[in-house]
């Protein structure tokens, strides 16, 4: 057995993995706060419960409509992220003239309906979801077992991550997406309906959070609780990478996810707390982020 | 007298009336937790409303100045005063802690740092062995206030709830009415301007953000003293939501509004509580609408009626 500073291979190289899994939703979700907030302006409290909804989606898809993992795994995005729409057009489009606090305070309150309907529905005990028999089993590859769902959640994260990268820095629509988070007037003076690029912006955004709860399903029980946990540390995340820069929060995200892993072996114990105490010291060194300009 | 207009004067003599009579009418421990809460929710407001930061993580100094109070109260047998002191010092100590790294950020992400660092202190009070993990601390007893006053009669415990909110909510006004409150004001409103006047503004923040805290341990202390627990529920997230709540839906920046807020959240989990996670909907529901349509809450939107700042 290979050991690696008195710690045994499998074990450490276990936690790592258990840790780039938490890492690729960290980075899904704090990518969706960066692309909503650069666009909106607005932190998307609510982003928690919707990655829950995704999870939900498809676990009625499932149950309900007998819908398996993989069309699930389009088709989950797109109902939530259908649903983001709505909320944007309806209410969050009524906020833009105001106070940024106003927009936090507005998705907050939206995430507290949205987990309370859920728990009324369902409990909070939590509901199975089967991971695909495609995906079952696992992978030896000599170092380590690989749980082959886990191994697959890092695959598609990685992709999806570095596909919303791509799309924004090397499109034309991303770069119109650049120009309108930049100076909007103008952008839309050049003709650009800049109103439904910021909707869809948001929808997408949605649909990514989403995206990551159908990931989480098979891993973590669907339970209306699931976006809370998970969206706390989020907002350390995004303090730590800044919202400045797209690559930035999907590396920070992975970085800080094999961190918290590492812990784990090293120090059990601080698991729960090192992003946080990473953000306290990113706070006194460098108080805008590792990506993060100025203000 | 503390810088009350004379409307304000009115409506603070009507606010003492209303807490001398309440108790003869209403459940005192009931009107225990109104109070509580309400100076809770004036303390969070001191930030939000006079140096325009929302703090998302108040429940970490309400809940660390409840555990201490209860802790101190249960083990070293402390006097009464002592315990509620104490809770107020934590506060504020754990205030001057995290003020010092949220206040280097503005706008959401002062918002979102306080939210993460009361996350952390959520986890070090779970994890912590003085904090009894999810049992919390139970069964402290009230014991006696300056050695002599028997305080496990509800009425006697509410005397000196009443004593702490009146004292707490007259400090707050003493301090938004102080030159040191002016600055604070200039501050929410430019704060570039206060900087070129020469004032360290970020000096201004971290003291205001200190006394906030402070009374927010206080407040978690006597919370602690009255029901004889201390449980993570203190210092949990949703706590840091419903103070905000609180605060938004009575009226932000205004005298009363926290006070107004706390009677009609308490009263609202009182008695939604037996419909469960519907208590949480309501909540989310007053929220949207509070946002959307009611930004100056129910106390901003009767002075703007009255054409007075209450």
């Amino acid at each position: 057995m290979i050991m690696i500073f008195g710690i045994s291979g499998p074990l450490l190289f276990g936690q790592l993995l258990l840790g780039l899994i938490n890492g690729a939703f960290y980075a899904m979700l704090s990518l969706g706060l960066a692309v909503i907030f650069g666009m909106l302006n607005i932190i998307n409290f609510a982003h928690g419960a919707l990655f829950m909804m995704g999870a939900f989606a498809s676990w009625m898809l499932l149950n309900y409509f007998g819908i398996g993992y993989f069309p699930a795994l389009i088709l989950a995005p797109l109902l939530v992220g259908a649903f983001g729409i709505l909320l944007e057009k309806t209410i969050i489009s009524r906020l833009y003239k105001l106070d940024h606090l106003y927009g936090l305070l507005l998705t907050f309150g939206l995430s507290l309906v949205i987990e309370g309907l859920f728990r009324n529905g369902y409990g909070s005990s939590g509901l199975p979801y089967r991971i695909p028999n495609i995906l079952q089993g696992g992978t030896d590859l000599g170092f380590m077992f690989m749980p082959n769902y886990r191994g697959w959640v890092v695959l598609a994260a990685a992709v999806v991550c570095l596909g919303t990268w791509a799309i924004i820095e090397k499109t034309s629509l991303g770069a119109t997406l650049r120009a309108a988070t930049e100076n909007a007037p103008l952008v839309q003076a050049f003709g650009v309906n800049v109103p439904r690029l910021i909707t869809l912006t948001y929808g997408g955004g949605v649909a990514l959070a989403a995206f990551a709860g159908v990931l989480a399903a098979p891993i973590y029980s669907v339970n209306p609780n699931m976006g809370t946990n998970f969206i706390n540390t989020v907002f350390a995340v995004v303090v730590i990478g800044g919202m400045g820069s797209i690559l930035g929060s999907i590396i920070t995200g992975f970085g800080l996810g094999v961190v918290e892993g590492l812990t784990k072996v090293f120090y059990p114990q601080a698991s729960a707390t090192v992003v946080f105490v990473v953000m306290v010291i990113v706070l006194l060194t460098r108080p805008h982020g590792l990506f993060g300009k100025a203000a | 007298m503390f810088g009350f207009s004379r409307a304000q004067f009115i409506a603070f003599l009507a606010m003492l009336a209303l807490i001398i009579i309440c108790p003869f009418v209403l459940y005192p421990v009931f009107l225990m937790r109104v109070l509580c809460a309400a100076l809770f929710a004036c303390a969070f407001n001191l930030m939000i409303g006079y140096v325009g930061l929302l703090s998302f993580g108040h429940a970490a100094f309400f809940g660390m100045g409840s555990y201490v109070a209860a802790w101190t109260m249960k083990f070293w047998h402390v006097d009464a005063s002592i315990a509620i002191i104490l809770g107020g010092l934590t506060g504020g100590a754990l205030g001057l802690a995290l003020g010092y790294l949220a206040i280097r950020r503005s706008g959401i992400y002062f918002a979102m740092i306080t939210l993460a660092l009361a996350q952390m202190v959520y986890f070090f009070c779970l994890e912590a062995p003085f904090t009894g993990g999810e049992d919390g601390i139970q069964q402290v007893p009230r014991g006696y206030l300056f050695g002599f006053i028997d305080l496990s009669n509800d009425l006697t415990m509410y005397a000196v709830v009443a004593a702490v909110f009146v004292g707490g909510f007259l400090t707050i006004h003493r301090i938004i009415h102080s030159p040191f409150g002016q600055v604070l004001k200039g501050i929410r409103e430019n704060e570039p301007r206060a900087t070129s006047l020469g004032y360290r503004t970020d000096d201004y923040k971290l003291i205001a953000f200190v006394l906030s805290t402070a009374i927010a341990g206080v407040a978690g202390g006597t919370k602690a003293l009255v029901f004889g627990i201390a449980t993570l529920t203190d210092v949990n997230s949703s706590t840091s939501g419903e103070v905000v709540l609180t605060t938004l839906l009575g009226g932000l920046g205004t005298v009363f509004g926290p006070v107004m807020g706390a009677v009609v959240v308490t009263s609202m989990e009182n008695y939604l509580a037996q419909f469960g996670a519907w208590v949480t909907v309501t909540q989310g529901v007053i929220f949207m609408i509070c946002v959307l349509a009611f930004r100056r809450g129910i106390i901003g939107e009767i002075g703007a009626y009255l054409k007075l700042h209450l």
